[in-house]
């Protein structure tokens, strides 16, 4: 079930993309509403990441595209703001919390530039929604797993967005963390911002999202959670393995597949 | 000290371009260094330095002279490609990024010792100095050639502090700078041409293979100071300095010393000082701390188990003997004898004919610890529904990290309770 | 005669060092194999002035074990200073060689020791370097003996312990889990690699060794993914830039050492664009994709 809205905030059409040569998603195809608070769900190694780094540009895509506010990224960048995951960076990196932060003003900033003290303002005011106002000298190589996300998504917030792309942001935080970041989150998407969410955990899916999106290599389905959090199509996208799909992809990555261009 | 004064007053002019040189060439190489080892690419330098060889002896072969310009931009030339060979391979092979550089690195050094000797043996009498690349010749630089260096180097120095917070974020987070629109391509670009720049120049002073050292060491002993990036910027930048200094003064009093080599030695002393003596980072300090901790943990234990020994006995005043101890607990002796020692400094302890006494202070100090053990037993056994007999090990590391905070929250949780999962009864004060 | 006996030399660093090679980039360790080279640079000049001449056993033994504490001392930093790993690579190596540098400047006249053989050794006077026996009978050149005792060394070494780093290479905590000890296998195969830096270091230079090291492994692991057909091909890789590269320097009157490494990168760009040629004869985008 895929249900397209009228004037959508986030547009895909018809989007492919390979790592490696190995396609990893086909022809996703969907539309989202404004204001809405999405889950992206589906087993490992169904294109949940990939689909979120595509749309903010950071993988080539095989084809189709991607429209923001009926745009192209590049020109909406300041309205669009993205949460990679935590992993993704090395947390010893000699920075402090306040440090993190300010990056989300960067873009506001331009080339060349220094933080003045409007962005120190608004990184403060970010930290403070994430409860992490008391940290803002620490070094982030000494924040919890959890206080780290915080850092991530106040980083996201100083950025001011109207959409806000995260990548597993529950991933490997504490309760206490997730019950907070949830919080923002829907008071965010009250506010009228849009957010979308790489998600792992299905019990929680049902509470915390009012729009899903089921992904498997392929889109299952992109709906109202009411509509398409059901067990036929958490069956099409968690049972029963692709293995077609994934022996032809194979087969591209081994090159035997004449006529793909890398 | 006559040598001393002799060399800081400049004396002889060309005292002054060697300090100068290698100041500068060692101050802004650790500088772009900090960036490159933020960013796992330390290797980079020592790949280039070794791919401008062939750089320069073809701008030699082509432009036949030793204008330090043309070398330059020769050296720069292959500079670069060395690294997009890096890229292309690891991009397109299976091969993994370290053999890729190795490759790059000793295939392009082969390639320039293939040309140098080219050069050599052809005679061509305006050859003389290409050598001076491979092992560097920091009294080279001088007059002319020297205001090129000087204006590279200010040139990379602006550069750095212009775009101080760009090739932060492209260190901590490339992807979401691409992600807010930054041109992260290009930045990386500049990046990698400062560092091919910075290489070019300090080449001069100190050779194709040292040339590593000047991006990485400075950089590496800076971050075992701070976490603090500007701080850690500087304090390369300083030790760079000092060990240019350094390096030429060693060869001006000891004229058969080479600077090169001893720049990157006292730059290494640096660094290996940094690595084991550093508050907070360093090897022996964590060392220490360690120690200290595993003292603690002794004499935590050593003080428990008085006040055990107090509890069954129904009497905290008798004195006893080590073997006595041993009998309750087997302590090595050596360590039983310091931590008995340290205890009674400390006044827990007093000791009388060889006969070990707690006093009171040691006593409510031992029954916190006893009271933190069975807390945390019942803890496990309640919360996480751990067998009784499966929770004394945990207890035993756990009782000594506890915090008071922690203790209040433990206490209020389980409701000051009367017994542990043994039955036996939890001291409170 | 003379040409031959350069070829064999250099065929013979190469079969050594490309052997070892192969579990080097295997065990993603190349950069070390590359430090290593550097690093007993320091080892051998202290060696050269005890003992007094080169290819002493003293001086194998001695560098050997220089090489063993270089990858201590880069696993050390790595691991107790936290230091990452490039960078611990980086700056042992320099500071170990730049060590070595200046003990050549400080015994000056005492070893004979050529800077520039530092770099890139001076294999073009393995002929003349003959071994003569006290009762004067001469048995040939001397460096010829010493590389091929070190070659069937190491060919003794990965026939006897292929199982061992086999294991250790293609999945260490398994190793570790049956009971191989992967830090026994990683300190005998960099106690070998230095070894091989060692004896190799008078021919063709403490740097050019790591083209020996890496190149050739390199271009045979593009090949294969078997490992006894990679330690074949990248033996037939070794001999074939040695011989190469001593008809390119001899025609250039260049250095051979420099010669044979430009060679062995030549042959990986043939084989870099070969296995691209080879996976795509056709390159046009692709409809069926869009199937699903």
């Amino acid at each position: 079930m895929i249900q397209q809205v009228q004037n959508p905030i986030l547009e895909i059409h018809d989007l492919s993309v390979s790592y490696d040569r190995k396609p990893v998603l086909w022809g996703v195809d969907l539309s989202i509403p404004k204001g809405a608070l999405v889950g992206i769900i589906g087993p490992n190694g169904a294109g949940k990441s990939t689909l979120i780094k595509s749309i903010m540009g950071l993988i080539p895509l095989n084809g189709g595209y991607v429209k923001l506010f009926d745009k192209d990224l590049d020109d909406v960048r300041e309205k669009v703001s993205y949460v990679p995951q935590r992993e993704s960076v090395d947390w010893d990196f000699p920075a402090s919390v306040m440090d993190v932060v300010l990056m989300g003003r960067y873009n506001k900033l331009g080339l060349f530039s220094r933080p003045r003290k409007a962005d120190r303002d608004a990184a403060r005011f970010a930290l403070e929604q994430v409860g992490m106002q008391e940290f803002a000298k620490r070094q982030i190589s000494q924040l919890s797993g959890g206080q780290q996300q915080r850092v991530f998504l106040a980083r996201a917030l100083a950025q001011q967005a109207d959409i806000y792309f995260m990548d597993e942001p529950f991933a490997g935080v504490d309760a206490a963390t997730e019950k907070a970041i949830i919080k923002i989150l829907k008071d965010m998407s009250e506010a009228g911002k849009t957010v979308i969410v790489v998600h792992h955990d299905l019990q929680s899916v049902a509470k915390y999202f009012d729009w899903l999106i089921m992904l498997n290599l392929r889109l299952v389905a992109s709906g109202p959670t009411d509509k398409v959090f059901n067990e036929k199509l958490l069956e099409e996208a968690y049972g029963g393995k692709l293995t077609l799909l994934t022996e032809v992809g194979q087969l591209i990555k081994q090159e035997k597949f004449p006529g793909i261009e890398k | 000290m006559d040598t001393f004064i002799e060399f800081f007053t400049f004396q002889y002019p060309n005292i002054k371009y060697v300090l100068f040189g290698s100041i500068l060439l060692a101050v802004s190489s650790a500088i772009v260094g900090c960036f490159t080892f933020l960013k796992k690419k330390a290797l980079v330098g020592d790949v280039v330095a070794h791919a401008v060889l062939p750089g320069i002896c073809l701008s030699f072969l082509l432009t036949g002279n030793k204008n330090p310009l043309y070398l330059i931009i020769g050296a720069f030339i292959t500079g670069w490609i060395s690294i997009v060979v890096i890229d292309g391979i690891v991009r397109k092979t299976k091969l993994k990024e370290d053999t890729a550089t190795g490759l790059s690195l000793s295939v392009f050094f082969g390639i320039g010792i293939l040309l140098l000797t080219f050069i050599q043996k052809s005679g061509n009498a305006a050859q003389s100095g290409l050598e001076s690349f491979l092992f560097g010749k920091a009294a080279a630089l001088v007059g002319a050639d020297m205001w090129l260096f000087a204006s590279v180097s200010v040139a990379l120095l602006i550069a750095v502090f212009l775009l101080f917070k760009e090739f932060t974020l492209i260190s901590f987070d490339q992807n979401f700078g691409a992600a807010i629109g930054f041109p992260v391509k290009g930045l990386n670009l500049i990046l990698t041409t400062l560092t091919v720049l910075a290489v070019v120049i300090g080449i001069q002073a100190v050779g194709v293979v040292l040339m590593a050292a000047m991006l990485i060491t400075p950089a590496a002993a800076a971050r075992f100071w701070t976490d603090d990036l500007k701080t850690m910027i500087i304090l390369a930048a300083i030790f760079g300095a000092v060990s240019g200094t350094a390096g030429a003064y060693i060869s001006f009093v000891a004229p058969s010393m080479p600077t090169g080599p001893w720049i990157v030695m006292v730059i290494s002393i640096i660094a290996l000082t940094s690595f084991f003596f550093a508050p907070k980072k360093g090897i022996l300090y964590k060392a220490l701390k360690r120690r200290r901790i595993k003292n603690l943990i002794l004499q935590e234990n050593i003080l428990k188990m008085f006040f055990q020994l107090g509890e069954e006995a129904g009497d905290f005043n008798t004195g006893r003997s080590v073997l006595e101890l041993q009998d309750k607990r087997p302590f090595r002796t050596k360590e039983l004898d310091s931590g008995l020692k340290r205890l009674q400094l400390q006044g827990y302890l007093t000791n009388q004919n060889d006969k070990w006494q707690i006093t009171s202070e040691g006593q409510n100090k031992g029954r916190r610890i006893v009271k933190l053990h069975r807390l945390w037993e019942l803890y496990l056994t309640t919360y996480l529904r751990i067998a009784p007999d499966h929770v004394h090990e945990d207890a035993e590391k756990i009782e000594h990290i506890i915090t008071p905070e922690l203790e209040a929250r433990l206490e209020k949780l389980l409701d000051y309770p009367e017994l542990d999962p043994h039955q036996s009864k939890i001291p409170y004060q | 005669m003379n040409d031959l006996i350069i070829i064999a030399t250099g065929s013979l660093v190469a079969i050594s060092c490309g052997l070892l090679g192969c579990f080097l980039i295997l065990r993603k360790m190349a950069m070390v194999g590359d430090a290593i080279s550097h690093a007993v640079l320091p080892g051998i000049v202290i060696a050269f002035y005890i003992s007094g001449e080169r290819d002493s056993i003293v001086m194998l033994i001695g560098a050997g074990l220089i090489g063993i504490l270089t990858t201590f001392l880069i696993e050390f930093l790595h691991q107790k200073g936290k230091l990452q790993s490039d960078a611990s690579i980086g700056v042992t190596f320099t500071w170990l060689f730049a060590l070595g540098v200046i003990l050549i400047s400080y015994y000056g006249r005492n070893v004979d020791i050529d800077q520039d053989c530092v770099l890139h050794g001076e294999i073009a006077y393995v002929p003349i370097d003959l071994w003569i026996t006290e009762g004067g009978t001469n048995l040939g050149p001397r460096v010829l003996y010493v590389m091929s005792f070190v070659t069937l060394a190491i060919i003794v070494f990965i026939k006897i312990g292929y199982r061992g780093l086999f294991f250790t290479t293609f999945d260490a905590s398994y190793a570790a889990a049956i009971g191989i000890s992967t830090v026994l296998w990683h300190y005998l195969l960099m106690g070998f690699v230095s070894l091989a830096t060692v004896a190799s270091f008078e021919s063709v230079g403490a740097i050019l060794v790591v083209a020996f090291l890496i190149v050739p492994p390199a271009s045979a692991y593009l090949l294969t993914n078997k490992l006894p057909k990679m330690l074949m091909l990248s033996v037939v890789f070794g001999v074939l830039s040695a011989t190469g590269g001593y008809y390119l320097a001899k025609s250039l009157d260049g250095s051979i050492a420099g010669a044979m490494a430009t060679v062995s990168g030549l042959l990986f760009a043939l084989t870099f664009f070969y296995t691209r040629l080879k996976a795509n004869p056709v390159t046009s985008s692709s409809p069926v994709l869009q199937e699903s």
